[in-house]
């Protein structure tokens, strides 16, 4: 069993996973939805970095942290790629009704 | 030239394109089109490299496994990648004609950004079906997704759009829920090196956790039902190639990590019941997509509703597998499905393509007359439809004989039903598509030139997926020594 | 008010089922810790964090750069650039702060690639400080006019880390290397080679994805004021 600094930040990560999912699932705006993948991003890194700490006297896991930095990086892109497209996509709705949609 | 470089050329090469493409974007069609070209002999002299010496193996940067990374070609991951490559290079020989010149106006900034897209997914497949590492699949999957994502929005207007951001937040859920299974992997057994954790995974709650988060996660990817919603309105709103490269390859991926998951990583944790589990929801999308296809309006929902339809057979891979002594024989079975599928698929999606290029819309209704237009395309969909329905000799067919001869063997009679009765269905939407095209109107609708790239690039997949049947011994000889799941290699 | 608290049930189980995995983790598992800092000498740099990320699992970091450009490509691929965010008048106040702020943000991105060798840093670190400077800059309309008369440059250095991963990837396997696979002695030359040139292409790729959509690029006609 994990000792219990690193039990609040794993149940933290588990937390924020599922806050996260439920978000994209609401699917209310597409911005919310974006920000839940974040969100839900961030909990898994959170669950990575601490299994770095867990590392018995001496210095963290740098395997984790690294594949943390690699996820950062993809998430970002992909949100770039979400935000784009979500105006992109608002714009079209937009010029098909002539007015903003609800 | 030696397995090493194959082994790196093969994803390398696509990326280095891409960015030919993309600095370059005059030149982007040709580069497109060599590159695919080229990809065919790599895969073709790794493919008989394996055959003749067994899997090939190669750790990147020098470091071995659990620190470095590993590649690894095995039967399997070669034959996907044999797909891959042809297939991508038929569909990049229809891109030329699609995306050509000879269509007017805002279709020229449509063709400057599908190669290097284009070539940017090809480069993922490639790098996922040589990766045993999970962190590096993840990886893989992101940039299969996001190109994927970014090619159906290439069509542009508010249903492309719509549905491209569907898929991106369906692929990116999947991605995370993916990610989180294996931070569970590595937190549990200390390596994210499939070889070594299929070694090192046991029964415990963390990787029954891990195995249920992984496979949901991929299940979105490969739109396995329920998580099948978001592909049939990104497949009818993409471009042609697109769409074929969806249902052919793209989907493909995540199956594929499935199954080295399932049967090497976590071969010692799942259960009978599990196996199932998959079975069952296997089931239930042949069913509901058939069904779904059969009522369809249009010709590329209805293709749509059919790739999820025929990815449920491929999920009874599971049950059969887990508790069966004939691994050859299945393994065969299933492979042969998939690949005739891919080939399939994509021949379907490239004819419906011309067939709505041609007359400006793809009502099944109005096709009258259709194959007076346009033959090669109306053929191309019928021998496809052959592949799809397992007509022999078709490799659709020997890949079914052999699932239906490994549910018998095994007791498992309801997949007898499962596959026969898909079988039906599929025949019955055939026939309803093709009793629409083949009827006897003579009248001469106003229509737009195909070019004969498109057309014939689309017969000779629909020929592939029908001819493999002949050469089935030859994928047979591959796998005979993949045995998945065990100890693994 | 029953229905929310149905709708959050789903949430609440999700949430058990993966406390229940993660607490079943064991407190100290084999990890990779040991393995990492027992090769740290041999992969030329001091920081076992740039030591995973550029030499041991480069790989990983070679794709990530290719998702990179590809997010970049992608975006571009949707839309043009909005002309209001290309002409805005620049703000006074934001662009004097940033004559005083942006040769400061320059030095410490540089320092950050280059202390990662040694400490946390690196080219991941050093590229989101500058792509985050190269945001305030075209915000605070320094330079705008000049960058979009460069945009071959412009494009150039958008891909220019990814061709030089992979090249120095492929290039040390003539001589019978594996790919990636760094000659002894040259890897801490060769890892700084690759994220300088990474370095600049994540700030400028972070830079221009903030920006959400293409300039013009030839052929095409400007693009147009927003409704």
């Amino acid at each position: 069993m994990t000792d219990a600094p690193n039990a609040t930040f794993l149940l933290a990560g588990a937390a924020l996973f599922a806050l996260g999912l439920r978000g994209i699932f609401a699917g209310v705006t597409p911005l919310r939805q974006i920000i839940a993948v974040n969100v839900m991003g961030n909990g898994v890194f959170l669950v990575f970095i601490t299994l770095a700490a867990r590392v018995a006297g001496g210095r963290p896991d740098p395997v984790p942290q690294a594949m943390v930095l690699t996820g950062i990086v993809v998430a970002v892109c992909a949100t770039g790629l979400a935000l784009t497209l979500a105006v992109r996509h608002r714009q079209e709705q937009n010029e098909r009704s002539g007015t903003s949609p609800p | 030239m030696s397995a090493r470089w194959i082994m790196v050329l093969l994803p390398m090469l696509p990326l280095v394109a891409a960015i030919g493409a993309f600095a370059f974007p005059r030149a982007a069609r040709s580069i497109g089109s060599a590159t695919s070209l080229a990809l065919v002999p790599l895969a073709g002299i790794l493919a008989s490299m394996v055959w003749r010496g067994g899997e090939l193996a190669q750790f990147v940067g020098g470091w071995a496994a659990p620190l470095g990374i590993q590649l690894r070609a095995d039967g399997v991951a070669v034959l996907l990648l044999l797909m891959v490559s042809v297939v991508g290079m038929l569909i990049s020989i229809y891109a030329r004609g699609y995306f050509g010149p000879s269509r007017a106006s805002a279709a020229g900034s449509e063709a400057r950004h599908f190669w290097p897209l284009w070539l940017f997914l090809l480069a993922s497949l490639n790098v996922l079906f040589l990766s045993r590492d999970a962190f590096n699949l993840y990886v893989a999957l992101e940039l299969n997704g996001l190109s994927a994502v970014a090619l159906v929005a290439l069509a542009g207007g508010r249903a492309a759009l719509g549905s491209a951001l569907r898929y991106l937040f369906v692929s990116l859920t999947g991605s995370l829920l993916y990610l989180l299974g294996v931070a569970l992997l590595y937190g549990g057994y200390g390596t994210v090196d499939l070889v070594l954790l299929a070694e090192r995974t046991t029964s415990e709650p963390h990787s029954w956790v891990a195995l249920a988060l992984m496979t949901g996660g991929l299940m979105m990817k490969s739109a396995l039902f329920p998580a099948h919603f978001w592909l049939p309105p990104a497949h009818s709103s993409a471009p042609a190639p697109v769409s074929a490269a969806l249902s052919a390859l793209v989907v493909k991926a995540g199956f594929y990590v499935l199954l080295r998951l399932w049967f090497e990583v976590f071969g010692g944790v799942v259960s009978f019941e599990a196996a199932q589990l998959m079975g069952f929801l296997g089931a239930a999308a042949v069913l509901w997509g058939s069904l779904q296809a059969l009522i369809q309006e249009r010709l590329k929902l209805l293709v749509a509703y059919s790739t999820v339809a025929q990815l449920g057979y491929l999920f009874l891979l599971f049950p059969l597998a887990i508790g069966s002594s004939q691994q050859g024989m299945l393994w065969t079975g299933g492979l042969m499905f998939l690949l005739s599928h891919a080939a399939a698929k994509a021949a379907m999606f490239l004819a419906a393509g011309s067939i709505q290029r041609a007359a400006g819309h793809d009502r099944i209704r109005d096709l009258d007359g259709i194959t007076h237009a346009l033959p090669v395309s109306a053929f191309t969909i019928g021998l496809a439809g052959i592949s799809l329905v397992g007509l022999p000799p078709s490799a659709g067919f020997i890949g079914k004989w052999l699932l239906l001869g490994s549910s018998l063997e095994q007791d498992q009679w309801w997949w007898v039903v499962v596959i026969l009765g898909g079988s039906l269905l599929a025949a019955a939407y055939m026939i309803r598509l093709l009793s629409h095209a083949f009827t006897r109107t003579r009248d001469t609708k106003a229509l737009h030139p195909i070019s004969w790239g498109m057309e014939w690039s689309a017969f000779a997949l629909a020929l592939l997926s029908f001819g493999l049947g002949f050469a089935a011994s030859a994928p047979a000889r591959l796998l005979e020594n993949v045995v998945l799941g065990g100890s693994g290699p | 008010m029953i229905r929310r608290t149905i709708g959050w049930l789903p949430s609440a189980l999700a949430f058990g089922v993966l406390s229940w995995a993660l607490l079943d983790l064991p407190a100290n598992p084999p990890g990779l810790a040991d393995a990492a800092l027992r090769s740290l000498e041999r992969s030329g740099v001091a920081n076992p964090v740039t030591a995973v990320l550029l030499n041991y699992r480069g790989y990983d970091t070679l794709l990530e750069v290719a998702v990179l450009l590809l997010a970049i490509v992608a975006v571009w691929s949707l839309q043009p650039i909005s002309t209001s965010s290309v002409a805005e008048p620049a703000a006074p106040i934001l662009s004097s702060l940033l004559r005083s702020l942006l040769p400061l943000l320059l030095l410490t991105s540089g320092y950050l690639l280059w202390i990662g060798a040694f400490a946390p840093g690196g080219a991941f670190q050093g590229g989101a400080l500058l792509g985050g400077a190269i945001v305030l800059m075209l915000l605070g309309g320094l330079f705008r006019r000049r960058l979009w008369q460069r945009l071959a440059l412009l494009q150039a250095s958008l891909w220019v880390g990814l061709a030089v991963f992979i090249g120095v990837g492929m290039g040390v396997m003539f001589g019978g290397g594996r790919f990636l696979e760094y000659p002894n002695g040259h890897a801490g030359n060769l890892i700084l080679l690759i994220e300088t040139a990474a370095l600049l292409s994540i700030s400028v790729t972070l830079g221009a994805l903030f920006f959400g959509g293409r300039p013009s690029l030839d052929g095409e006609p400007p693009p147009e004021a927003n409704p």
